[in-house]
């Protein structure tokens, strides 16, 4: 064999021993355990904080007024929907207080006429001809509507 | 609202129809206009160096090892634009580590390295083995320094072993053939895949990737071989200068076919995204595909060229005009990478509306950073010739 | 002479050729076509398996689902960022189709048509759609995004490369690149509350319970009913990408 690829062969088979070493070395270790990505990696995700705690949370302490919303029109919709999320609340909750929305803006949100919402769905106000300038819950309680 | 989003509230006022929310910046941007721009280089001037390895096409010697060289060049600033574009490019080992293998992209780890780099370096080194030898014993300091390692320590220039050379070389060259083919064949596939896309996704973006690449490596070697032996103030081989232009010739037309018949098949079909597509060429696209890509980069050349196969004015003339239409078919090629890439993220996947891509001068996809990455391979090759000068070598007949 | 000849060689022809076509003919017999198709999904796995349901009679277009996922996956406020998002058909009486989806729909909608000129006009949530051929999952070049054993499709921030060839292969749009972190991100079904028996944020504070998630694998769950009583379509079916996301009543307009 000539002296060129007796050399070559050599210096081609350092080179791909060398590069299967650091693949060893390089992957991840839990990659592939339950396909081609870190298995660890779900865990991770896992991991992230929940803060929509839902209402069975709330009503421990609000129970009146969580029950009040369970048996009206509201009953379908999440506290945290209109108050925003809770977790913090939940954990401190001298230290943090919710959102208390009273705007026209947003009972419009939802119940502004607007032609592409279904009129099973819910009921709808044309907000700029009913009582303009009251805040809704004037007249309507949110959690028993 | 902080600055880093302005120019997306600026986007955002431009957008014409509906797009989906997501989709208001382009994730590709120049960078990666450039790599596939890079690639077609690197193959298309290999493939020009095969011609007359390969193929026996004599009346190329002279640009034989320039296009080598080229071809080099190019290649070791290949994947810089990639990794520069990267969210994190310092993760960018992990395409060779854990390449998944559905995916195109993956391949290119494998491809680039393993096949081509080494397909270009062990056929330079052959070609060149007798020279460093040769030089290390002449020279004197840093260059005798580099031309011993290179060497490899194989110092047997005996004409058995020059005999080895030439056998070896020819073959890494027929299997550098397809390695070429590869590189910038499956770019081509990495947009020609992708069903979400349907300005991308059709079966003739690799063949048309392959054809425009060869069209813009063959156009690139003849323009520094003109340059070059300007600079060197040596007279000019005109029969491989027409024969180079002749080549070029044929496969701008093959590459005009190609790209034509996958226009007019869509057109034809005429169907769901043909409209917004329409709306795409005939709108955000006109300057940069009919007068950029169609006109100056492929139908004035073709006419140029094909006059001169019949008519050929005197040799200073025909010069000029190989090396004007050199050029503007480089810039065509860009355009056309350009058009893919930039154009096939301009409309929505929704087909009911366009978005808009303003390129900036500075910043990490800016116009200045793809300057830098198409003047270094230059640079670099200016580098090559001065260490390993063609002109230097004493001429092997193949 | 010849015509013995030319008599035994037809003979010979015919007698192959019967061969042939009788060997055929009992072989389809034996194994007939037998390739099992699969009307939507082929079912994967022994556990959980996740779906989306989302009816579009039911959507109200208040944008509480797009709002909630913001705020619980921590996706930056700007209106260039989504993993949810609701969109508003009108299609006019002229033929013409509006789109629109001001910051997704956080803010909720206002009509823009004038009610003389609309002939049909709904809503779209949008989400991603898990597939269970998931384009963007085969494309990754590292895998650092794939689809969990419970068929979810999830990205690995902490191995995501940024290269968004995802973002690219995905037909929805889902698929965005976080401008703090340089990686890609996408609805992830809320797997970090679906891992404590919670039910994705966006579905439950829908006011009107537009939007359900589910095990596709279990026979008696609401999506599986969702999906055997109602007409059920995915997006973009021609692609082929075992979407996950079943919508009811939509029109053959939604893109």
């Amino acid at each position: 064999m000539p002296s060129q690829i007796k050399r070559l062969l050599v210096l081609g088979v350092i080179i791909v021993s060398l590069f299967l070493l650091l693949k060893f070395l390089m992957t991840p270790v839990s990659f592939g355990q339950f396909g081609h990505y870190r298995g660890l990696a779900l865990d991770e995700i896992a991991a992230h904080p929940v803060k929509y705690i839902g209402s069975k949370t709330c009503i421990k302490c609000h129970d009146t007024i969580v029950t009040m919303k369970n048996e009206g029109y509201h009953s379908d919709i999440e506290c945290e929907n209109c108050h925003g999320p809770a977790y913090k609340h939940n954990k401190t909750p001298k230290k943090v207080k919710l959102f208390k929305p009273d705007s026209r803006e947003f009972c419009a949100k939802c119940h502004s006429v607007n032609l592409a919402r279904p009129e099973k769905a819910i009921t709808q106000q044309k907000i700029n001809k009913h009582h303009p300038g009251k805040k809704c819950i004037t007249c309507h309680n949110p959690h028993e509507p | 609202m902080s600055p880093q989003f302005d120019h997306l509230y600026q986007a955002l006022s431009k957008v014409i129809g509906y797009i989906y929310p997501n989709e208001i910046e382009l994730s590709w941007s120049i960078l990666i206009v450039l790599y596939p721009y890079i690639t077609g280089l690197v193959a298309g001037a290999f493939i020009l160096a095969s011609l007359e390895r390969v193929f026996n096409v004599k009346a190329l010697r002279p640009t034989y090892v320039i296009a080598l060289l080229t071809s080099f060049a190019f290649l070791l600033v290949a994947t810089m634009p990639l990794i520069f574009h990267l969210g994190k490019p310092f993760r960018a080992w992990e395409i060779m580590i854990t390449p998944h293998l559905t995916s195109a992209m993956a391949i290119f780890g494998f491809v680039y390295l393993w096949y081509l780099m080494v397909v270009l370096l062990l056929e330079i080194w052959f070609d060149y083995r007798r020279d460093l030898v040769l030089w290390s014993k002449e020279t004197k300091g840093f260059k005798r320094w580099i031309y011993k390692v290179l060497s490899l320590g194989v110092y047997d220039i005996s004409p058995e072993a020059l005999k080895w050379d030439d056998k070896l070389g020819y073959a890494i060259t027929v299997i550098g053939i397809p390695s070429a083919f590869l590189l910038h064949g499956y770019v081509g596939f990495i947009f020609g895949s992708i069903k979400a896309n349907p300005w991308w996704s059709t079966v003739m973006m690799p063949i048309i990737f392959l054809f425009s690449a060869m069209v813009s490596g063959i156009a690139l070697v003849m323009v520094i071989y003109i340059i070059l032996n300007y600079i060197r103030k040596q007279k000019i081989d005109m029969l491989c200068l027409d024969t180079i232009a002749k080549y070029l010739f044929y496969i701008i037309i093959i590459d005009f076919a190609m790209e034509s018949l996958d226009q007019i098949h869509r057109f034809y079909e005429a169907e769901e995204s043909f409209e917004i597509i329409s709306l795409l060429i005939s709108g955000k696209l006109y300057i940069t595909l009919l007068i950029m890509q169609v006109l100056v980069g492929m139908i004035i050349p073709l006419l140029t060229l094909g006059i001169l196969q019949f008519y050929k004015p005197k040799e200073r003339v025909r010069r000029i005009i190989y090396l004007l239409t050199g050029i503007i078919v480089l810039v065509g090629i860009f355009f056309m990478r350009w058009n893919v890439v930039i154009g096939g993220q301009l409309f929505s996947k929704s087909f009911l509306g366009f978005t808009s891509f303003k390129l900036s001068l500075i910043g990490s996809e800016g116009f200045l950073m793809a300057s830098i990455w198409l003047i270094v391979p230059f640079l670099i090759l200016a580098f090559l010739f001065w260490l390993f000068p063609p002109w230097k070598k004493s001429l092997v007949e193949h | 002479m010849t015509n013995k000849k030319e008599n035994l060689s037809r003979r010979n022809f015919i007698k192959y050729a019967g061969i042939t076509a009788g060997t055929v003919l009992v072989s389809s017999a034996i194994s007939p076509f037998n390739a099992v198709l699969f009307a939507a999904n082929k079912p994967k796995g022994k556990g959980v398996w996740y779906g989306i349901a989302i009816d579009i009679e039911k959507c109200i277009g208040c944008g509480s689902c797009a709002k909630t996922c913001k705020i619980e996956n921590d996706v930056p406020q700007e209106p260039f960022f989504f993993r949810s998002w609701v969109e508003q058909y009108t299609i006019k009486k002229d033929g013409t189709i509006k789109v629109e989806s001001p910051n997704g729909g956080i803010d909720g909608f206002t009509q823009s048509v004038p009610a003389n000129e609309v002939q049909k006009t709904f809503f779209v949530p949008k989400m991603c759609n898990h597939c269970s051929k998931s384009p963007c999952v085969q494309v990754c070049p590292v895998g650092a995004t794939f689809e969990s054993p419970e068929g979810v499709v999830l990205v690995d921030e902490n191995y995501c490369i940024g290269c968004r060839y995802c973002v690219q292969a995905c037909p929805y749009g889902c698929r965005y690149v976080h401008p703090v972190k340089n990686v890609v991100d996408k609805c992830t079904l809320c797997f970090h509350r679906l891992k404590k028996g919670l039910n994705p944020a966006c579905m439950d504070n829908c006011p009107t319970k537009a939007r359900i998630s589910g095990d596709l694998n279990d026979p008696e769950s609401a999506i599986a009913l969702f999906i055997s009583t109602k007409n059920v379509y995915v997006l973009k079916p021609h692609l082929n990408t075992g979407s996950k996301l079943y919508y009811n009543a939509l029109n053959q307009e939604v893109r």
